[in-house]
């Protein structure tokens, strides 16, 4: 489409303005498809190249190194024992050692790599069904256990983490050993092992102070992220739970289940809940970003008194535990709950209770989801209201002075001045918070359990879906919720859950100016 | 005539104008604190009510009495879950602060070739629900031992081993403290690591206390987690898990009261600590959050 110049820009009246701006931002998205195509073709062609560069590199060090260098080719840290690092070459040799005797052992890394029939339809993780067999000795059928193909699964996962770990601690140790070679050959000393350490507190202290936590992260969210993804592919549950019935790989048939919308398939139950998760995190993000603002406006405007306490009478709220006042508060609007009771004696909301048969306010599925959204905006105004207190005070104040000496409403003021202002500071966090929100547990599940329950579509795979349930929810019950606890199923929803995440992200990030520069604020 | 119309305004009527909207931002403010304080004060009521109805649609107990307090110790695990999630929180509280603090510090202050590459890792992970990495965890942790009884301990595992990726707010705080107070420290000959803990950290007593608080009170709002790990073991239970049971169908009725009494106890400290350190949470929301 075509740019129109800054003098046509301004001769526009507001309505064509308006019209310009919106067909811009949609012909823009096309726009988007191919600069995301092109990034991660460039990203591939960089690898490539970074690969390329990396073998080169290996080749001409094997050719153009001593014979120290050779060695620790195939002996680690043998170049840095040569070079007198004793330290780093010890640990090195030890790695290769523990790496080598890990690996042939029997029950080692090879035995668990050869049991897993990795990504092979229709084949069972694991070899050895566990079963009941006749014992003489105790005259009865005792269990005899097999392979427990989670423990397979698992165990193979870490053994081709270790090879990884393998092949990068060689590179690096080759690389090491280069170094030494070539620092000696301009005649400089080499960092002794006492150096190494002294460095651990200075130059390389992000190592130190990052040890522990990445290590806790690759432990307990990256590793437990690649199993759940590999669990997608599998067929495990409650009934094939890995140690009495093995569980095998089914490729992409989970897939197709939870997108399949013919009958039997999950596909139905999923767009009806994706959609309402993506309703809900619209509705939860902005009705308490906006009147958490007003709210911020309100006790900060001059001359109202008090400001503290009003603070702090709405912070409260976050102190004490979601699940008491979002349990009590659910109660309250229950048929016998105070206010539940005190709406119901209203004739009109009597009337439509009676009339569909609902027993209190939470059955019926219009009502339940708008209060979901109202009491949500009980929890979610108090940590907006902060936010958006010490943003607003931060605002120059001659601004607003200057507007009104040129005759500004307060209205105007709001929509030229504090709310652009606004959305340029919290942009990044309205995104995070908008993902959480997606993932919203605790307000959902505590309030309404997801319900009530979709009558058109009932149950699906084991599990009752409700009109607010968000994917979240379900995922929830998919695994704790029903006695057939499909791992699978979950997984998948997980999975699709990241997509929807990532994609929202990615063109949020597009569209949102200040997320671009992180050094912009420093 | 429209500059005459805006001289008269800004005069006498000005004044008038803003004590009338003045008076109407007062009255929505009260109706806004009533609003919110209106649950709380609704479950202390519930807890003095002295009936076994169950949930009878009153606000103010017919008889009042502390007969739900009683009952609360003499006749469930409560003391038991509440020591408990005390316990779990503390632990919380110490290892969330030592991983949150060096991921937040090292990312915002340190430059690394491995920095951005982390940081958009994190962020990706971020994406998954973290209830999934449960799947894993439950299983192992129950090989280990940690779960059922021993789920305290399991659970403060799981809530501190990936706190490192809740660093955003604090690495806001971190952003905004002048980057010259590290040079000037540099210059005189102190390494990185005297720079972290004897410059920056007495600087950062407000996002310390912000990052204590939030990991105490981590295991008191978490349900998710907590009930998978826990299995319906009381020995084990947190408040959160224990109390969601009572609300069940079927013991709805006898046990909504007890309910409230219960919540009463567990938000008395909470918010106790919570409002005495009140400042220092609100210097890190507004600090940390402007940059998300």
């Amino acid at each position: 489409m075509k740019k129109l110049t800054d003098l046509e820009y301004l001769k526009l009246n507001k309505f064509q303005v308006l019209l310009y701006n919106l067909k811009r931002f949609f012909c823009a998205i096309p726009g988007w498809f191919v600069n995301m195509i092109l990034a991660i073709g460039r990203f591939f062609a960089r690898c490539g190249i970074a690969i390329k560069d990396e073998f080169v590199d290996i080749g001409t060090t094997f050719i153009k190194g001593n014979w120290a260098v050779k060695t620790s080719f195939f002996i680690f840290g043998f170049g840095n024992l040569f070079y007198g690092q004793i330290a780093r070459g010890l640990l090195f040799l030890l790695f290769e050692i523990v790496f080598i005797g890990y690996m042939l052992v029997p029950s080692g890394g090879i035995y668990w790599l050869s049991k897993g029939n990795w990504f092979q339809n229709g084949a069972t993780v694991g070899t050895v069904q566990g079963g009941f067999t006749y014992d003489p000795i105790f005259d009865t059928d005792v269990w005899v256990p097999g392979d427990d193909s989670v423990k397979v699964m698992l165990y193979g996962l870490l053994t081709i983490i270790f090879i990884f770990a393998f092949i990068y601690t060689w590179r690096l140790q080759v690389k090491q050993c280069r170094i030494c070679m070539d620092i000696t050959a301009q005649g400089k000393k080499i960092k002794s092992s006492k150096d190494d350490l002294k460095s651990l507190v200075d130059d390389q202290f992000h190592k130190t102070l990052l040890a522990l936590p990445v290590i806790g992260i690759l432990l307990f969210t990256v590793l437990p992220i690649i199993y759940m993804i590999l669990v997608a592919f599998t067929s495990y549950d409650a009934a094939h739970d890995g140690y009495s019935n093995l569980f095998s790989w089914v490729g992409l048939d989970n897939f197709n289940d939870l997108l399949d919308f013919g009958n039997g398939g999950l596909g139905l139950a999923f767009g009806e809940i994706l959609s309402w998760t993506l309703m809900w995190a619209f509705f939860a993000t902005f009705t308490n970003y906006f009147l958490g603002m007003f709210v911020a406006m309100m006790i900060n405007k001059k001359g109202i008194k008090l400001k503290k306490f009003w603070r702090t009478a709405l912070v409260m709220t976050i102190a004490i535990p979601q699940f008491v006042s979002l349990l009590y508060v659910s109660k309250l609007f229950d048929s016998s709950g105070i206010i539940g009771e005190l709406l119901g004696k209203i004739p009109a909301i009597k009337n439509y209770l009676n009339t569909n048969h609902y027993f209190s306010l939470w059955d019926s599925p219009a009502v339940a989801r708008a209060l979901v959204i109202i009491i949500n905006i009980w929890v979610g105004i108090p940590y907006v209201m902060l936010q958006a207190t010490g943003i607003l005070m931060n605002i120059p104040a001659d601004l607003y002075e200057s507007s009104r000496v040129d005759g500004a409403s307060p209205f105007q003021q709001y929509v030229k001045i504090t709310l652009p202002y606004m959305l340029f500071v919290t942009g990044p966090s309205l995104l995070t918070s908008f993902v959480s929100n997606l993932n919203n547990f605790n307000v959902i599940y505590l309030l309404s359990g997801g319900n009530p329950i979709n009558t058109q579509i009932g149950s699906a795979g084991g599990v009752s879906v409700g009109h607010t349930d968000l994917l979240i929810t379900w995922l929830y019950k998919m695994a704790l919720g029903s006695a057939e606890s499909k791992y699978y199923t979950a997984s998948v929803i997980g999975i699709l859950i990241f997509v929807v995440c990532a994609v929202l992200s990615l063109i949020i990030y597009n569209v949102i100016p200040s997320t671009k520069n992180e050094e912009d604020f420093q | 005539m429209k500059t005459e119309n805006k001289i008269k305004k800004s005069g006498l009527g000005a004044r008038a104008s803003r004590r009338i909207s003045n008076t109407i931002i007062y009255i929505v403010l009260i109706a806004i604190t009533l609003t919110w304080l209106f649950p709380f004060f609704g479950i202390l009521m519930e807890s003095f009510k002295v009936n076994e109805k169950g949930m009878d649609g009153e606000l103010f107990p017919e008889v009042w009495g502390f007969d739900n307090y009683i009952r609360l110790f003499k006749e469930t695990d409560f003391l038991k879950w509440f020591i408990n999630t005390a316990l779990m929180g503390i632990a919380t509280a110490v290892f969330q602060t030592f991983f949150v603090l060096s991921m937040s510090y090292t990312l915002s202050r340190l430059r690394f070739k491995a920095r951005k590459p982390l940081m958009n890792l994190m962020l990706i992970l971020g994406m998954f629900p973290g209830f999934l990495t449960m799947i894993l965890i439950y299983k192992v942790f129950s090989e280990a031992g940690l779960t059922m009884e021993m789920a305290p301990v399991g659970l403060v595992i799981v809530y501190c081993a990936s706190s490192g990726m809740g660093y955003y707010i604090s690495k806001g705080f971190f952003d905004t403290i002048p980057k010259t107070l590290d040079e000037a420290a540099r210059v005189d000959g102190a390494t990185r690591m005297q720079v972290f803990y004897k410059v920056i950290m007495p600087l950062s007593g407000s996002i310390v206390i912000y990052t204590i608080l939030m990991g105490f009170m981590a295991p008191w709002g978490d349900f998710m987690l907590a009930s998978y790990i826990i299995h319906e073991n009381s020995a084990g239970m947190s408040v959160a898990v224990g109390m969601f049971e009572w609300l069940s169908k079927t013991m709805l009725n006898t046990n909504y009261t007890m309910f409230c009494a219960a919540g009463v106890i567990v938000a008395i400290p909470v918010t106790a600590v919570f409002l005495a350190l009140q400042k220092y949470y609100v210097e890190g929301v507004t600090g940390g959050a402007v940059k998300g």
